[in-house]
Formats: structure tokens, sequence, C-alpha cells
């Protein structure tokens, strides 16, 4: 049986409600995630991301619509929330001046777990997380990543089956990176937990979601697997261009490709079907126009050419 | 800015990057349910689903001593320099009220306003400083999140804070004893005074903190607050103006500060302290109340 997580018909957008004209920050949203799934919402600033999560999170009210968590409605009973999901918001101000120990510890006490119950929750969050090292210094003397972690911690202590985070890797290396998609694969495989992600790095959605939502201006302009998405621009390759100095636009086949491409300094995007990005790269790799180029790359598309195709403002998305 | 949005929605506003629209009338401007999930499978109504089972609640003595030990923690790390500075202050006006009042009642009343201005400093003022800077960053959303009763957040918030006062307290009410030759065998009254105009002030301040609508508010709410706990707490009543009379009245740290003073007489009249303390009690759990429903109301925007 495929269980559905959640909908929201017509989550309406909150802010400025009387003030000034009213921004749809959710605006009209459907979306069903199924249980143990690795779902993304993957949209530029401002999408309405963060709004969208703080209403499944029970921290807003829609203004109308509905949501459903493991069979719980969420609107009518936003304090079932705190029950049944754990979040990570993008802000750490209630935990900078603890220890990374006792704000895990501590969190693991507020979800309800007895004393002793959160101390050994505590060691082995810290020890999953590989944070045992720095458990007794305080979040607010970490590193941005380091600090990101912490809090992530304080997310798992006290199972839940629904995990809401918002950007949870932005700022960490390699290594936290790992450890958070690590420690979120083990929760799915051993509980059948759900995940619900926010994110805005490309390259991360295309790599641990299972579906991806994006978003845009408070809509859902698509929802797919990361592949299905892609397919829909299959017939399309990416092809960049790196002038040394300056484009040589004397050569026929340069300037007939300026229309189409997006100039970012040196730097020339252009989105082609794909004969016609071979019939460009063998121009531009022969005679004056190889001599005034300094790098090219021909990549299949990636969920940023999905997210352009289908209308995003294009600012925003991180590639990293 | 690149206008173009799927299916088209936002034709008939106009609007560039946002969806203005007339308040409440917004059906029209309503896209039809834009990609609604293109996966297979999801025919099953939401509503026919087993409701998953909840997690337990934190219980409130439980939270209340985790937020509590939490708090205390972060206190130490980050407060001890501003408890020096509550200390010094007290003691300094002391020594400054040394050359104008020159013992009896006058100079009781010094002393103990100057002991309850620690509390006030911390608990009032910091306190306030302290959920303003929450609310305005987004913390309370940590524990909004948490299955916690708010009552367990604001009390453990406000004791953390009552309890940072105690040493300062309590050193400058020695301090002022030995300064003016105050008789101090009553001076255990302090166990009752402290944890009472804390729990009034406290309350105060995080309802004051909770209910600014802006971080600058909530600070200069808490600074007014101590200020006229300073004001009003020491100097002596006699010869004021009737209007400052009143004010004093409705401060709550005033009754800590008759209760301390008459417990510095030879022989306290009891009866008097114990009304005095009552009055704290009462407005500590009036003012908690009002801090607990403060945090209700800026947890769940």
């Amino acid at each position: 049986m495929r269980d559905l997580v959640k909908t929201y018909p017509a989550a309406r957008g909150r802010r400025g409600a009387d003030r000034g004209p009213a921004v749809r920050a959710s605006d009209g949203i459907s979306l069903d995630v199924r249980r143990g799934e690795i779902f993304g919402l993957l949209g530029p600033n401002g999408a309405g991301k963060s709004t969208l999560v703080r209403q499944l999170t029970g921290l807003l009210r829609p203004d109308s619509g509905t949501i459903r968590v493991l069979g719980h409605d969420l609107v009518r009973h936003p304090e079932r929330a705190a029950r049944l999901l754990g979040y990570l918001g993008q802000e750490s101000t209630a935990l900078d001046e603890m220890t990374v120990a006792l704000a895990v510890e501590t969190t693991g006490r507020l979800r309800g777990l007895d004393a002793a119950g959160a101390r050994s929750a505590r060691d082995a969050v810290l020890t999953e997380l590989g944070l045992t090292g720095i458990a007794a210094r305080p979040l607010k003397k970490l590193s941005g990543g380091q600090r990101r972690l912490a809090c992530f911690a304080t997310v798992l202590i006290g199972e839940r089956p629904l995990l809401v985070l918002d950007e949870p890797t932005t700022g960490m290396d390699p290594v936290a990176r790992r450890a958070v998609w690590a420690a979120v694969d083990r929760r799915r495989a051993e509980r059948g937990a759900t995940v619900v992600l926010v994110t805005h790095n490309v390259l991360e959605a295309e790599s641990v979601l299972d579906r991806v939502a994006v978003i845009d201006r408070g809509r859902v302009i698509a929802c797919d697997t990361p592949g299905g998405l892609k397919e829909r621009v299959a017939d399309e390759v990416r092809l960049e261009l790196v002038w040394r100095d300056r484009p040589p636009l004397d050569v026929a086949e340069v300037a007939a490709l300026r229309p189409a491409a997006q100039v970012s300094g040196r730097r020339w995007t252009l989105r082609l079907p794909a004969d016609e990005a071979r019939a460009a790269v063998s121009a531009v790799t022969t005679g004056p126009a190889f001599a005034a180029l300094d790098d090219f790359t021909f990549a299949t598309p990636s969920l940023e050419d999905v997210y352009l195709s289908l209308g995003g403002r294009g600012q925003g998305l991180v590639k990293a | 800015m690149k206008e173009r949005t799927a299916t088209g929605a936002a034709k008939g506003d106009g609007a560039e990057h946002e969806h203005q629209e007339g308040l409440d009338d917004g059906v029209s401007v309503v896209p039809p349910q834009a990609a609604a999930p293109a996966s297979p499978g999801t025919g099953t109504g939401p509503d026919d689903e087993p409701a998953a089972p909840l997690a337990p609640r934190a219980r409130l003595l439980p939270a209340l001593g985790a937020v509590y030990r939490a708090q205390l923690s972060r206190a130490r790390v980050a407060r001890i320099p501003l408890l020096f500075v509550a200390t010094f202050q007290s003691v300094g006006i002391m020594i400054m009220m040394r050359g104008v009042v020159d013992g009896g009642t006058e100079a009781r009343f010094v002393v103990s306003g100057a002991s309850v201005l620690v509390v006030a400093f911390v608990a009032l003022n910091l306190l306030a400083q302290y959920f303003g800077q929450l609310r305005a960053g987004g913390g309370l959303d940590h524990y909004a999140t948490l299955p916690v009763p708010p009552a367990a957040v604001v009390l453990g918030a406000a004791a953390a804070y009552a309890s940072f006062t105690v040493p300062g307290a309590v050193a400058t009410a020695l301090a002022g004893g030995v300064l003016f030759r105050l008789p101090m065998a009553h001076l255990w009254v302090l166990a009752a005074v402290i944890p009472l105009s804390g729990a009034a002030l406290s309350g105060l301040g995080a309802a004051l903190g909770l209910l600014a609508p802006r971080q600058e508010i909530a600070t200069l709410c808490g600074q007014l607050g101590m200020s006229a706990a300073l004001l009003l707490g020491v100097l002596p009543p006699g010869g004021m103006p009737t209007v400052i009379d009143y004010a004093r009245d409705l401060l709550p740290s005033t009754y800590g500060v008759e209760a301390l003073t008459r417990s510095f007489a030879a022989r306290p009249d009891w009866l008097m302290v114990g009304a005095d303390l009552g009055v704290c009690a009462a407005v500590g759990v009036l003012s908690l109340t009002a801090a607990t429903w403060a945090y209700r109301r800026a947890a769940a925007r």
C-alpha cells in the first residue's frame, strides 16, 4: 500500500495579509510524499520552500488547505506535528550558547525521553555523526558546518518517523555531508523514516533525492524523480564556452550562437539540441574560434536545466 | 528578471515577482493545481490512511528541569560578566547613597532596593532581551517544534535567570548591611525574597520580551523596567510626589524591597513581611501566566 503522507491543496500566502499587497508564499501547492521517501523541495531563495515546511511543521498555519502527516490532520491539530516529526530550521539561536552534548541531550529530554534514555541516545547520535570530539564545545564557537551538524544531531535524537530538514548541509564539508546522508539512509532503512528536504543545491538534489518538487514563486512547477525530470529535457545538452579574451564574433558560427547564449563574463552557457551542440563544438574547436577558446564543457542536462526550461527565474540555485 | 511562470498563472495582475492580489478573493488567481504529482500509485485517498502513533509529550516537570539546566549552563557561559556588572552597580549605588543617607529606615530601603535591583537587572532586563532575541532570530522554532509544554520553556528560563541573581543579591545585601551597620539576623528572608521577586520580575521580563514586536523594543522595555526598579526601589519612599508613590505601588519589585526592608528591623513585623511576599507571589503567578500566554502567541505565528 502506498501511504500518502501529506497533501496541501491551496495553502495560501500569509505574509502581509492586511498590510500592503499580499505575497503568496504558497500558492495552491499540492504534494504527496510517500512513506520512506527522501523527498526534496528544490528552488531558489525566496521561492517559498521554507514557508512550505514551516506550515508542515505546524509553525505557520496555512490560510486554507489541508496538511495530513501520517494520518494526522495538522491544520486542525498543529500541536501534533511536534510528536510526529523532527525539524531542522535554518536558525540555531536557541542552542548557540549550549555545548553540543547539552543541546542534543536537552532536545532529547524535550522530545519526551527520560534522563537515562536521553543520555544514551545523545551518546549514540554524537558517535554516529562523529561529533564526540567537539561535544563539550559551545555551538557558537564552532564553524558554520560543524554547528549545522550539531543542529542536525538535535533532530535525530528521540527518533521521529518524519524528518523535515531545511537546507541541512549548508556550509558543511564533504565529510559532514556524508555523515548526514548516511544517518538519513540508516533511519530510512531501519525504521522506514520519511525525509522532506529543502535544498537549493542542484547536485545534492540529484544525488540523494528519490523525488523532487521544483518550487518557484510559491508553486510546484514540476514533481518527479530527478531522472524523470531530466528526461523532460533529455534531447538538450548544455554547452559552456569560456573565451580567453573576447568572443571571436567575426567567425560566423560563433556569431550565430551569440543570441542563444546566456553570457556571464567570458562564459557563454548554451542549451541546445544534441545535434546542434555537436555542430557548435566542431565549429569552435577549429580555426580562429579555437584559438580564442579557453575552455569548454559539454554536459547532459542537470536539474538546473530542468528548472530553467520549466520557466524558473534562474537565479539562486547552487552547484556545489 | 524574466517573467515566465508555469501555466501562465500570473496573468491578470501583472506583478513582476510576487503575485499581488485582492485580499480574500483569490479564487481567480489560484492556478490549476500546478503539476499535481505525476507519479503513479497514489490512488488511495489520504483520509483512509491509518494514523501513525504519536510520540509521547514531554511532561511538564522533566521538561522544565531540562530547560532550567540548559539555561543555567548557557548563562554560565555567557552571562557571568553581566552578573558582576549587576552586583557592582548595586554596590556602587549603595556607596553613593552612603553620603546622603546615614542609617535608619532610609538606609534599609537603600540596601533592600539595591539587592532587589540585582534581581531586576538579570531577571527582568536580561530575560526580556533573551526572549526578544530568541523570538527575532527564529530561535523559538526550536522549542515550538518539540512536544514541550509552553510553561516548561518559560518557567525553566525564568527560574534559571532568577537563580543566577542569587550570588549578586546576597553579596549586595551583605555589603549593604556592613556599610550601613544594619542588623542582619533576619537576612534569611532573602531566601524568600529572591525567588518570589525573581518570579514576578522574570515573568514580566519574559512577557515583555515575547510581546515586543521588535527585538530593540524588547531590549528597551527591559532597560526601562530595570531603571524603574532602580529609581523606585533604591530611593526611600518618604517625601515623593503622589504619582511616584502610585508608580512604586505598581512595580512588583517594590514588594520584595519592602519585605526585605522590614526584615532589617530589630523586631520585624512578620505579618507585613508575609503580606509583601504574598503580593510578590501573586504577581509572580500572574506575570508567569502572562509570559506563558505570550510564548504560545509568539511560537504559533
